[in-house]
């Protein structure tokens, strides 16, 4: 966690010059004359002058008592910008998660299983075009066959006149309703990648001795796969938390560009063009902790569905 | 579907040498296999495993099946559930169950051909663990490594009887302990990781034997598993069988085993049946060449090589060259990266052993017992943790090996050389022979590349390996070729200790021979020594002067190999040689077994 | 060793009477009268790692498609000059959103006589003076033809040869044609398409050799000495790993200045993408040596008195270039989408320098998209390249190691 705060914040500091010299520079263009001694004192308040770890632990210990300090673009505390970015993007990764797993699970049990016919086939084609298109494509195809098919447009999370609402049932189902777009687009190339890693698993152990020995037991064959070789099988899947949940966040920031999600996505693009740093450190210390939290619980469940784990 | 086939069905072909009928003059067969056969269809056609086959079983006794690796013997036990793998499949033949002749169903004609069921049926899936249970060879990955062995040995009672949960655990324990497996209640809700290998085997015949089948077929139970403990679980289906009147379909490779436990034998080779018939009668007489030669490798096995004698005679044992004195060797002992002490495993415990010149010592112990790793440290692969390895150098100097570095135990690497056991990960795969048996010498750097080519073709010749061999690439050999090739490369920069570390291991009993006799035709001819590791007591009878038994990490006993076989003084080697099987049936049953345990 | 299906130590792939049975008996089979001298004669025996490789992915259909099509896309690459038709950054502005056309072999003269000569019809631009909305109409009676190596505009071919001669031109000097279309500026989108293959497919090349590096050195650092400090390498490669890629690229390329000249940025942009690639074949480098350690033939080496240096360079690393070559072809395609997206974005590459991503910039906002589909031309092109590619990949793995008994 240490490291990926001062990963985050190396990352935010890196740009030479810093926010004012920007915002100085959107001055001198539009014609206004810059005060030197009012940057400086903007400079000093700010701590812009001080040595790069003392930026740094003032800043985290900022981050500690729940202050991730201000926006300079906004004027706003940094704190009240993202808490509802950063609710909806867990909310898209987890449903897209969710969306992941009940797609590919199953598909990749009846490819393994039922390996070379036709569906194994077709799912694999899937898969690998799946695996090759970026996520801003599909999703910008998307909205040329919604727009130009359809008429109708695709982008945001909610109907303009729920925009601003404040959260009520209503709202809610308005979110449901536009929420399973962004989740096709993620989810796509997750699970296209989570049939593969199913159906190579599960063909390495479906023909192992114990699987024989469950047969010879009289077990009944979908019976017996669900059991056994599944049981085991599945122990990537779990990791797939730890790894899936960073590749979605990831790949959640270019979608939600495109389609102008109001996820944490956009703002943060929009941060870092600006050299909004605080803004952007607070972006990019979330979500990569997000990750770390996806693969601690990976791992957790790792160790509860799997005693060869739990025992060492 | 109709899962009853006619009961008057059309005899197939006589089986000789087979008893239909018990002594009250009843007809006690039970399974029948006739003509089987079995194919396994890959890109490059269609090859039958097995051949022809035709076998019975009786209630009561048990059938061995031997032969050699790819005999076909283990693909032949699962056709009978039809339980084999993609892409094989049963191609002909019928299967015949008779549950009318078997104790628990006996009354009314009920006949079934395994075969006419479609593999997925519930018609043979209600067979499967009821009428015809298996176990299997690999006791570690036969069985669940997520699952309890209570759950795993109950789903065999709940798939075929109506019982409640409370039920299944009263009959799940009680199997349990009727396997001897120790403390009952808590094993129930253990994972197989948890047990050793013997345990583990018993659990799966306690699954087994669930719901008291009539066939119990047993592929190579005891082939993964020590000695002693194969005794163990050999006493234990005899026992069972014994009680229940179960017929027994024994598949193994082990001569020993079959002279154990078999009532009859039928010997596979290729895929086909080469002969059947009573244990007495085969072992006493075998028909068929094959069975014949199986037999004699066996038993010329199990005594000192005349050979090797006469090589004593003409050529006195020297002084000791290989002292090991005091070796010990903990595994990952130390700190850890924390810091924190770390108490290691100690594998070797003070060894105390010489080899003398010109004689062949051998290491026999089971798995774990430390012999590998002590060869190991012998050879300096491994860093010794306390003790010296003193090595008489050619011209009299004596070193010790132990605290050398890499760099200053080139010399002796080369005076001391290694035959591995697995022929396959020994040898690169991506060198041909020539690379491979000229490596020591390109790397010496002392003859020219002409000089070491004909070097290479004097060893290809001395293994006896054709001059052709040199440009092939590894994949192109057999084990016991491979072998040879590992023996020339060990050879080429004229050692004069050779380790080897279950050379023969990894061969078929027949190949066993070849290959001890070629090396010590090389012993004679190039004045070697050598240290022969191994768990097989028959080979090192063959092949060693001398023999220290190893246990837990200790030499628990050494001497003169005959001494020591015949007059054990410790109690653990008397029950090692107590537990190997003799290949002779008629000596069964006159050896009193003895169990060590440890009473420190 | 054994075969990865069959556990069953029975089963053989044996087949009597067929070459490659007798003559190349499994070698498990070995029984008793199997004389050392009897060696088979397949051709096989003799084939070093390379030419089993190549016999086993030979058979993989697909991936010898993606390889064709992998070869293809770095030719075009190479030879952008050549194949462009047009200088990618010459703007027309009577061809703003000029749509496709269709190249025709077949010339219809009015009197119904033909010839074969290559042209597409011209198309003529109408502005509705409302809407100011441009429509363009097929003109059948006037047709562009169009020269094979005819004399284009001039060039340097890779910047030193100067050349005239392009794959495709028109007679007419003056005329234009768009097959793929031409963006808002009236740029030929073939030409720019054609030159971001080059940049797109090379930033891929580069940035895996840069991981390549990273990835031998720290895994191989990793695996060989193994103890504490393969511990913290681990760590790291462990941190890196559950980072999200994408806001760790788009952070660091947002710190490049924004003055760099492209060249500079370019390589800059590759250093990005490698820094977060490099673990996966630094994983797959440290696995492959720890196995290997413990192989027999690696500790058979040792004795036979090789130099550490000699062990891992001619005994271990022949195990591993396969393995390493395959992942290093399965990383490429992870290393263009991710240029593409970040292009795609702004804080990639950016004009002048021509990628796919960025020419997909050009496709980001709805109206253009509605009005200009064939900016999806460049999305095709990444989707094409990105699907060889693991095609090429997963039949290089699989072909990998030829000592492993497949089953399919």
């Amino acid at each position: 966690m240490f490291a990926v705060s001062l990963i985050a914040f190396a990352l935010i500091t890196a740009p030479p010059g810093d926010y004012l010299t920007s915002f100085a520079a959107t001055l001198a263009q539009s014609g206004d004359v810059v005060d030197e001694a009012r940057l400086d004192a903007l400079r000093e308040r700010y701590g812009f002058d001080q040595p790069f770890i003392v930026q740094y632990f003032r800043w985290i210990g900022g981050v500690l008592q729940g202050d991730f300090g201000i926006s300079f673009e906004w004027q706003q505390p940094v704190g009240q910008l993202i808490w509802e970015r950063m609710a909806l993007s867990v909310t898209l990764a987890l449903a897209t998660l969710m969306f992941t797993w009940a797609l590919a699970l199953p598909i990749g049990i009846y490819s393994a299983v039922r390996k070379y016919s036709i569906g194994d086939y077709v799912a694999t084609t899937i898969g690998f075009i799946g695996l090759a298109t970026p996520n801003f494509l599909f999703a910008l195809v998307l909205m040329y066959v919604a727009v130009v098919y359809f008429g109708s447009d695709v982008s945001g999370l909610f109907s303009e006149g729920y925009q601003d609402a404040p959260w009520s049932w209503a709202k809610f189902g308005d979110l449901l309703s536009h929420i399973w777009i962004p989740v096709i687009i993620l989810g796509t190339s997750a699970t296209a990648s989570l049939v593969r890693i199913m159906r190579a698993n599960l063909l390495d152990e479906l023909y192992r001795p114990y699987v024989t020995t469950a047969r010879a037991k009289g077990l009944s064959e979908w019976r017996l796969i669900l059991k056994y070789p599944v049981r085991i099988a599945i122990n990537p899947f779990i990791s797939t938390i730890g790894w899936a949940f960073p590749q979605l966040i990831s790949g959640a920031v270019i979608t939600a560009f495109v389609l102008s999600l109001p996820t944490s996505g956009p703002l943060m693009l929009q941060a870092l063009l600006a050299q909004d740093m605080y803004l952007a450190g607070a972006f990019i210390l979330l979500l990569c902790c997000l990750s770390i939290v996806g693969m601690l619980v990976s791992d957790i469940l790792l160790a509860l569905i799997d005693p060869r784990i739990r025992f060492q | 579907m109709d899962s009853t086939a006619p009961s008057t069905m059309p005899r197939g072909a006589p089986i000789p040498n087979t008893r239909d009928h018990d002594n009250k003059g009843r007809d006690t067969t039970v399974l029948e296999i006739r003509n089987l056969s079995t194919e396994f269809v890959t890109k490059r056609g269609a090859f039958r495993a097995v051949d022809d086959v035709s076998l019975e079983l009786h209630a009561g006794k048990t059938l061995c099946v031997v032969g050699e690796s790819g005999s076909g013997k283990s693909v032949m036990s699962r056709s009978i559930l039809q339980i084999v793998d993609p892409p094989g499949r049963v191609a002909a033949g019928q299967v015949l169950l008779h549950r009318h002749r078997t104790a628990r169903d006996a009354g009314i004609e009920d006949t079934v051909d395994l075969l006419q069921l479609s593999p997925t049926s519930k018609a043979i899936r209600n067979l499967r663990g009821r009428d015809i249970a298996m176990i299997f060879q690999e006791p570690m990955s036969s069985l669940s490594p997520v699952h309890r062995i209570g759950d795993q040995v109950g789903e065999a009672i709940r798939l075929h009887e109506r019982v409640s949960k409370k039920e299944m655990r009263e009959r799940t324990l009680e199997l349990l302990r009727k396997v001897e497996i120790p403390n009952p209640g808590k094993a129930i809700d253990q994972f197989p990781f948890e047990f050793s290998g013997g345990m583990r085997q018993r659990a799966m015949i306690a699954m087994a034997l669930a719901c008291n089948p009539t066939v119990l077929i047993a592929d190579e139970p005891t082939t993964a598993l020590d000695v002693t403990i194969q005794a163990e679980i050999l006493d234990l289906i005899r026992s069972i069988q014994d009680e229940s009147d179960m017929a027994v379909l024994f598949i193994t490779h082990d001569m020993g085993v079959v002279a154990e436990i078999a009532d009859e034998i039928a010997v596979m080779r290729y895929g086909k049946v080469v002969e059947t018939g009573d244990v007495y009668d085969i072992f006493e007489a075998p028909q068929h060449p094959y069975t014949q030669r199986l037999l004699n490798s066996v038993k010329e096995l199990d005594q000192p090589s005349e050979r090797r004698l006469a090589m004593r005679q003409a050529r006195p044992v020297g002084a000791p060259c290989l002292v090991s004195d005091g070796v010990t060797k903990v595994f990952g002992a130390g700190k850890n990266w924390r810091g924190r002490e770390a108490r290691g495993l100690l594998a070797v415990d003070r060894a105390d052993l010489e080899l003398r010149k010109g004689e062949n010592l051998g290491i026999v112990g089971e798995s774990g017992s430390g012999k590998t790793t002590l060869g190991r440290c012998l050879q300096r692969v491994y860093d010794v943790t306390a003790g010296h390895v003193l090595y008489t150098a050619e011209d009299g100097r004596e070193l010790d090996l132990a605290p050398m570095t890499e760099n200053q135990l080139a010399g002796p690497w080369r005076d001391i050389r290694t035959v591995f056991q697995d022929p396959f990960s020994s040898l690169n795969p991506r060198m041909t022979i020539g690379q491979i048996i000229a490596e020591p010498l390109v790397v010496a750097g002392k003859l020219t590349a002409p000089e070491i080519r004909d070097r290479v073709f004097e060893l290809l010749e001395l293994v006896g390996l054709p001059d052709t061999a040199y440009m092939r690439y590894p994949h192109a050999f057999s084990g016991g070729q491979r072998q040879r090739v590992s023996i020339a490369r060990a050879i080429a920069p004229n050692p004069r200790i050779i380790i080897a570390d279950e050379a023969t291991s990894a061969l078929d009993v027949s190949l066993r021979t070849q290959i001890l006799d070629l090396l010590l035709d090389l012993q004679e001819r190039l004045d070697l020594s050598f240290i022969l590791i191994s768990h097989d007591i028959a080979v090192i009878r063959y092949f060693c002067d001398r023999i220290a038994v190893m246990y837990r990490g200790r030499i628990v006993e050494a001497g003169d190999t005959e001494e020591v076989c015949r007059n054990p003084a410790h109690d653990y080697t008397r029950s090692l040689l107590s537990a190997v099987p003799v290949a002779d049936p008629r000596m069964r049953g006159q050896k009193q077994r003895v169990r060590y345990t440890e009473t420190t | 060793m054994t075969s990865k299906i069959y556990s069953d130590p029975d089963v053989t792939m044996v087949e009597p009477g067929k070459l490659g049975a007798a003559a190349h008996p499994d070698p498990r089979t070995a029984t008793a009268n199997d004389d050392p001298r009897a060696l088979g004669q397949a051709p096989e025996d003799f084939a070093s790692q390379w030419k089993l490789i190549w016999i086993s992915f030979r058979k993989h259909k697909l991936a010898m498609t993606g390889l064709i099509i992998v070869v293809l896309f770095y030719l075009i690459g190479a030879f952008a000059e050549f194949l462009a038709p047009f200088d990618p950054n010459a703007s027309s502005a009577p061809d703003i959103y000029h749509p496709p056309q269709m190249i025709h072999f077949i010339d219809r003269a009015p009197d119904g006589g033909w010839s074969i000569n290559p042209h597409v019809n011209f198309l003529t631009a109408e502005r509705d003076p409302f809407t100011l909305a441009t429509t363009f109409t097929e003109d059948p009676d006037r047709k562009i033809y169009l020269d094979f190596f005819g004399k284009g505009d001039p060039y340097r071919l890779w910047g030193l040869i100067p050349m005239e001669r392009r794959l495709l031109t028109t007679e007419n000097p003056d005329e234009m044609f768009f097959l793929f279309g031409a963006d808002r500026l009236g740029r030929d989108m073939l030409s720019r398409t054609i030159y971001g293959t080059r940049i797109s497919m090379s930033i891929g090349l580069i940035g895996v050799s840069l991981s390549l590096v990273l990835g031998l050195i720290l895994g191989g650092i990793s695996g060989y000495f193994g103890g504490r400090t393969d511990m913290f390498i681990q760590r790291v490669v462990e941190l890196v790993i559950s980072l999200p890629t994408i806001p760790i690229w788009l952070g660091l390329s947002a710190a490049l200045p924004q003055d760099w000249s492209p060249l500079t940025r370019y390589f800059a942009i590759t250093v990005i993408l490698s820094l977060v690639a490099w673990t996966e074949l630094a994983r797959v480098v440290r696995g492959k040596f720890l196995t290997l350690r413990t192989e027999d033939f690696v500790t058979a080496a040792r004795l036979d008195g090789c130099s550490r240096g000699r062990v891992i360079f001619r005994h271990m690393m022949p195990s591993m270039v396969s393995h390493i070559i395959a992942s290093v072809t399965l990383a490429i395609p992870v290393m263009i989408i991710a240029e593409t997206s970040l292009s795609f974005l702004g804080l990639g590459l950016t004009p002048p320098i021509i990628s796919w991503g960025v020419l997909l910039k050009e496709a980001q906002n709805i109206r253009s998209i509605a009005q200009a589909p064939w900016l999806f031309v460049p999305g095709a092109a990444v989707c094409l390249a990105v699907l060889a590619l693991n095609f090429l990949g997963d039949g290089l793995r699989d072909a990998a190691d030829p000592y492993v008994q497949d089953n399919d």
